[in-house]
């Protein structure tokens, strides 16, 4: 590639006005958090004097354990069930193509646009009369259905692109469907299930509406719906109100800079997917 | 192994049946899950748009109304115009910024700097947009960052509480969307210029092009698919946005940076008019339809 110097230049400085932009509100966050808590901070101010106990006095009024407890049992259920359910569709409409998969394909892409605000008035009453409004359930059950559409669109495309000769190979070698896919197909979509499960984590931790709606308590809620309880609790005092956000959002961060390179592989893949 | 013709189209034939038959098995469970958590409720949603109920008493079939109401409200149609006003700063400015910046990050080399600005520009992306509201209404707060640098660049006149005032609420929250967005498109346009033939821009710049000329005639039309993509979800994230709002301005002041997805919850919860409630969310849902199937339609027209 041809680049002249001036323009490698203008490239550098302008990426680093942008970093510096994004970096910004987070930053912020972590100078007012470090504010003695009953003051009201101006702007980005240097904590000349750290106030770490926020944090504490933060996690612990803020419940943090017990969120993380709520967030964890919610995504113990939706990921591993939705990469399960969602790798068998992808398999029967990607490998096995039966009769009428191409329906049942169409009928799943309907879904894929729906705004989840179209349905939540629905799923309230639907989870009142399951009787599980109130309890993770209301969310757990309704967040399987509505990344399915997604999840099966995603398996589906990883199983188009095995090689049929593979389960041509295993049939003639007398294995069943069941022992093919579990011996054969499933070892090789490792790499398309860990990126979606790390996009249905993400989008689970993440949540908000269906928590906020479905789950009255917000300590029974994922960590971000219980971020309005947060506000309300702190409304008073903005550096805990900053250090308990900060709070809920370090441990994604810290899992995000682990295995970046796998969450940008999955999300930028997710995107082009979507 | 050798075997006749005749019974190895008969086998053929069984293994189809019995390949369609597991192929349904397998993929029952997950169509189940869709079935009772997607299709049922949209189904009910429909249904209830019909009606006039309050959520626990008798309900009464009004037909149309709701619906009339949701296009004929000022207040309903306000929030659907917000939404629209969205897109301009989730879909535009990210997708354009995006552009931009991609180009002129084009010529950095792999290292720990680039893989470095790689994470950073994706961190809004792994927040919650809920924190990401909380983050950003300190910025913008009468005491806030944002008020804090005008005043230092001497621009102190135009210091207020953006998030609380009716002219900059609405622009103020979308900002928010840009910053969150930015991030997600640049990088995939990094990505889709690292796909596009090197030659095509040796040839341009040979031929002593400029940077525009560049920009107009292989950038852009390379990286198309990439933007039919991010145009589509940006879209679909500003007309329902939801979280970003509610723990910003949870529509307010008045109805200044209402948008469906909190009039959806409002109507159906607080006012408990579930009719009318369900009415908007269909109403919603074809809006998303109506945006997203022309580009989508656009983009494989153009790959043909």
């Amino acid at each position: 590639m041809i680049v002249n110097k001036a323009e490698v230049v203008i490239g550098r400085v302008i990426l680093i006005i942008v970093l510096v932009l994004t970096l910004v509100p987070l930053v912020n966050m972590l100078s007012a958090a470090l504010q003695p808590a009953d003051t009201n901070p101006t702007g980005l101010t240097f904590p000349t004097d750290p106030q770490w106990i926020n944090f504490v006095t933060a996690f612990e009024t803020g419940n943090v354990w017990r969120l993380m407890g709520s967030s964890i049992f919610i995504v113990i259920f939706v990921v591993p069930i939705s990469l399960l359910l969602a790798t068998l569709a992808g398999y029967a409409l990607g490998n096995l193509r039966m009769r009428g998969g191409r329906f049942l394909f169409i009928f799943l892409i309907l879904g894929l646009t729906i705004p989840f605000e179209a349905l939540i008035i629905p799923l309230y009453y639907q989870m009142q009369a399951l009787g599980v409004l109130n309890t993770q359930w209301a969310v757990i059950l309704p967040l399987i259905g509505l990344y399915m559409p997604f999840s099966v669109v995603w398996m589906r495309a990883h199983f188009i692109g095995v090689p049929p000769e593979l389960s041509e190979a295993a049939r003639v070698d007398g294995a069943t469907t069941f022992q093919e896919f579990r011996q054969i197909q499933l070892p090789l979509a490792r790499p398309a299930l860990s990126a979606l499960a790390i996009l249905l984590f993400l989008w689970t931790w993440n949540q908000f509406l269906l928590p906020v709606v479905l789950i009255s308590d917000p300590l029974d809620r994922t960590v971000a719906g219980a971020l309005t309880f947060f506000q309300g609790q702190y409304s008073s005092s903005i550096p805990l109100l900053n250090a308990g956000a900060l709070i809920i959002i370090v441990p994604t961060i810290v899992v995000f800079v682990i295995f970046q390179r796998q969450f940008i592989k999955a999300l930028l893949q997710g995107a082009v997917k979507g | 192994m050798t075997t006749s013709i005749a019974p190895r189209r008969a086998a053929a034939r069984a293994a189809a049946r019995r390949g369609t038959l597991i192929g349904w098995a397998f993929a029952l469970p997950a169509l189940i899950a869709y079935s009772a958590f997607v299709i049922y409720p949209l189904l009910a949603g429909i249904q209830y748009s019909f009606y006039r109920w309050n959520g626990v008493g008798p309900s009464e079939w009004v037909g149309f109304a709701n619906y009339i109401r949701v296009f004929t409200d000022e207040t309903l149609l306000g929030s659907i115009r917000n939404a629209f006003v969205l897109i301009a700063f989730f879909t535009i400015i990210p997708v354009a910024a995006g552009l931009v910046l991609a180009t002129l990050i084009r010529s950095m080399r792999p290292g720990p700097f680039s893989s470095l600005s790689q994470t950073i520009l994706f961190l809004p992306q792994i927040i919650p947009l809920a924190a990401a509201g909380i983050a950003w209404s300190w910025m913008y707060a009468q005491t806030g960052a944002v008020n804090q640098f005008l005043n230092a660049v001497g621009l102190g006149f135009l210091a207020r509480p953006w998030l609380g005032d009716f002219q900059t609420a609405l622009p103020a929250v979308g900002l928010i969307g840009s910053w969150v967005l930015t991030g997600l498109c640049t990088v995939l346009f990094l990505t889709g210029i690292g796909k596009i033939d090197q030659s095509l821009y040796e040839a341009v710049r040979l031929d002593g092009a400029s940077w525009w000329r560049e920009f107009i005639t292989i950038t852009i039309p390379g990286l198309r698919q990439e933007i039919a993509v991010l145009v589509t979800i940006t879209i679909i994230a500003a007309l329902s946005s939801f979280d970003l709002i509610y723990t910003t301005t949870l529509g307010g002041p008045g109805r200044a940076t209402l948008v469906p997805g909190i009039s959806i919850f409002r109507i159906g919860f607080t006012q408990s008019n579930v009719g009318l409630a369900s009415a908007f969310g269909i109403v919603l849902m074809a809006l998303v339809l109506a945006c997203v199937l022309p580009i989508q339609r656009l983009a494989r027209a153009n790959d043909k």
